[in-house]
């Protein structure tokens, strides 16, 4: 057993604990004495609050389904019941509901981060596999939440999301019968897609955090210089561009964490619904399948990907490209042919790649908010040509540019 | 184990026979893997429509003689309102009349079962049978069937017209040009069981296109 030696030495309750169950050993292998790069900068904050609005979505949805009815008939009625007779329970549903919105935020700031300092490179594949993984497991989880509340966007929502699995050749309308369990979006549907969401889904995210988790601990941390600390090892055989995670980081993510809480609480308190972007208008109005909203458009972050399904005018081709849009990500790391990891050192044909990728992202996601008419679409065609430019050309421009060199140590930028 | 008295008679071939330790492996892991498989099978299949929903959701047999000529009834299949029409030969006739006015004359983008894509959008041109749904925002439109109704004008040829947002549709539910919807009313799959039995839900396979 390689318990410290501290431990060794102290008699009484925590000597008896850790003959039994390894906590000792465990804080040292995975804080204390796990070494991450000194270099973290702004951008490192968001793998940790990617955990912590998890947990807050665990807690305020275990609460919400104390008073929630997953049913047809009582759906609606039970959400606005929350929100006006529970007590406190509007603070419960915002923060459930803002929690949807700022997860995305901060996993899409995670990603970008990764996307950077090239943290999708080798060692670290399995690493972004998971963490792709983990966006889908997440986006999954989010519509089948949005549909909860039984509003007419959730229910128009779900019509056009699941019909989406109609336009697989064959089978498609099949499927889509299964997934509802019944002739169209039905009290079948709605109940299955609570039991996900409650259950199934967040069980398969918690699971896959904890790979991510694992596959972290054992290739270590990127940092903003791309370079492997690894490969420095003091006298004592320690990383020397390195400090452990706990005391350092622990308390820099405890920072981190109350500048979010500020945002985030600011948003639940003052503008809960931001405007229509995190709670949309015509989901104030209960589901109904005779009356279609005036245009329906999916929450904010998954805009961008429903514009390409509409820049196409056939519709299975457009549900193909939007489920490409997704895969092609799962491909990152065999895409970028770069000597060097992080933008910081890659040539100028990677950092106006990257900022036209990020661009095409953000115009394409405002451009799923607008109807699908005249220039909209003529922009939404563009800017899918460059979402997708950004990864076909990625083998060709990475290594076609002249990169700077790596430094051997981790450097400082303000 | 080097002790030769306490090792076990049968422990003497000390060879391990793998190729036949690995077939064995793999039939077990083979025979676990089908049975899993079965016992997915429940699972899978309580996704699908239960008893109750596919009696809901059956299909629905309407007898079409008790309708007179120039009428119309509403009916409710799988919660949605449908429309079954009885046209006069006169109304029948007069659906090529305005293709001019149409958006979508021919039914190119809109939807229906093949059997109704056609000038009449239905099996037997003497019967409509829709989706009463409007095309635009799923309002239910009116009937006014009468040839120049006062409130359509003089040349209204007589249809639907919608009251939420003013789309205006034929008798054969084809949009006219200035309505907010873009597409036709929908027709549901349905067949004739015998002249007047109407069973809307299942498609006409055996009659074919009208």
């Amino acid at each position: 057993m390689a318990a410290s030696p501290d431990t060794a030495a102290k008699g009484g309750f925590r000597a008896w604990l850790n003959k039994r169950l390894p906590v000792d050993e465990f804080v040292q292998s995975q804080l204390t004495g796990y070494f991450a790069p000194k270099n973290f900068n702004l951008w490192y904050f968001f793998g940790a609050l990617s955990l912590m609005v998890f947990v807050i979505q665990i807690l305020s949805g275990i609460f919400l389904t104390m008073h929630y009815k997953p049913s047809e008939l009582m759906a609606f009625d039970s959400v606005e019941y929350i929100m006006r007779e529970v007590e406190w329970g509007w603070l419960i549903r915002y923060m459930h509901s803002t929690g949807a919105s700022f997860f995305f935020i901060v996993v899409y700031l995670h990603m970008f981060r990764a996307l950077m300092y090239g943290s999708y490179r080798a060692p670290r594949e399995l690493l972004w596999l998971l963490g792709m993984l983990l966006y889908l497991a997440l986006m999954a989880e989010a519509f089948m939440g949005y549909v909860l509340p039984w509003g007419n966007m959730s229910y128009w929502g779900a019509q056009v999301i699941v019909n989406l699995f109609g336009t697989i050749p064959v089978i498609g309308p099949g499927i889509v019968e299964w997934i509802r369990g019944d002739y169209g979006i039905a009290d079948s549907t709605l109940n299955r897609f609570f039991a996900l969401h409650v259950i199934a889904v967040p069980f398969a995210i918690a699971f896959l955090i904890l790979m991510h988790l694992v596959a972290l601990r054992q290739t270590g941390s990127n940092n903003p210089d791309g370079i492997e600390i690894k490969a420095k090892l003091g006298a004592d055989g320690k990383p020397v561009d390195g400090i452990p995670f706990h005391p350092y980081y622990t308390v820099k993510d405890l920072v981190g964490v109350g500048v979010f809480l500020l945002f985030f609480c600011g948003v639940i308190f003052f503008v809960p619904t931001f405007g229509g972007l995190f709670l949309e208008k015509p989901n104030f109005e209960p589901a109904n399948a005779l009356s279609t909203p005036e245009h329906i458009a999916p929450v904010w972050y998954f805009t961008a990907f429903y514009a390409m399904l509409r820049a196409v005018p056939d519709q299975q081709m457009g549900a193909l490209l939007m489920l490409l849009a997704i895969v092609v990500l799962f491909f990152l790391p065999w895409l970028d042919r770069s000597p060097v990891k992080s933008i910081r050192y890659k040539g100028w044909m990677s950092k106006v790649a990257l900022a036209l990728f990020v661009v095409a992202f953000i115009v394409l996601s405002y451009l799923g908010l607008q109807p699908a008419d005249g220039v909209y679409v003529i922009l939404a065609r563009i800017f899918t040509a460059i979402y997708f430019a950004y990864f076909i050309l990625m083998p060709w421009y990475t290594r076609a540019e002249k990169t700077k060199a790596a430094p051997e140590r981790v450097t400082y930028h303000a | 184990m080097s002790d030769p008295v306490t090792t076990p008679p049968v422990s003497t071939d000390e060879e391990v026979d793998t190729s036949r330790r690995k077939f064995l492996t793999a039939a077990t892991a083979a025979t676990g893997a089908v049975g899993a498989g079965f016992t997915l099978v429940p699972f899978i299949a309580s996704w699908k429509p239960s008893e109750r929903a596919r009696a809901l959701g059956a299909p629905l047999e309407i007898d079409v003689s008790k309708i007179e000529p120039g009428q119309m009834i509403t009916q409710s299949w799988r919660k949605q309102p449908i429309y079954v029409v009885r046209r006069t030969p006169e109304a029948v006739a007069g659906l090529a009349q305005h293709d001019g006015g149409l958006k979508d004359p021919k039914s190119e983008a809109s939807d229906q079962p093949t059997y109704a894509k056609n000038e009449q959008r239905s099996i037997k041109p003497e019967f409509l049978v829709l989706y009463a749904a409007c095309t635009h925002l799923g309002c239910l439109p009116k009937q006014h069937f009468t040839q120049g109704d006062p409130t359509l004008g003089p040349d209204w040829p007589g249809g639907f017209f919608c009251p939420c947002h003013g789309s205006r549709f034929d008798l054969a539910g084809r949009v006219f040009n200035g309505s907010p919807a873009s597409v036709n009313l929908r027709v549901p799959p349905y067949k004739f069981e015998s002249d007047t039995m109407l069973v809307i839900g299942v498609d006409a396979t055996a009659q074919g296109a009208a």
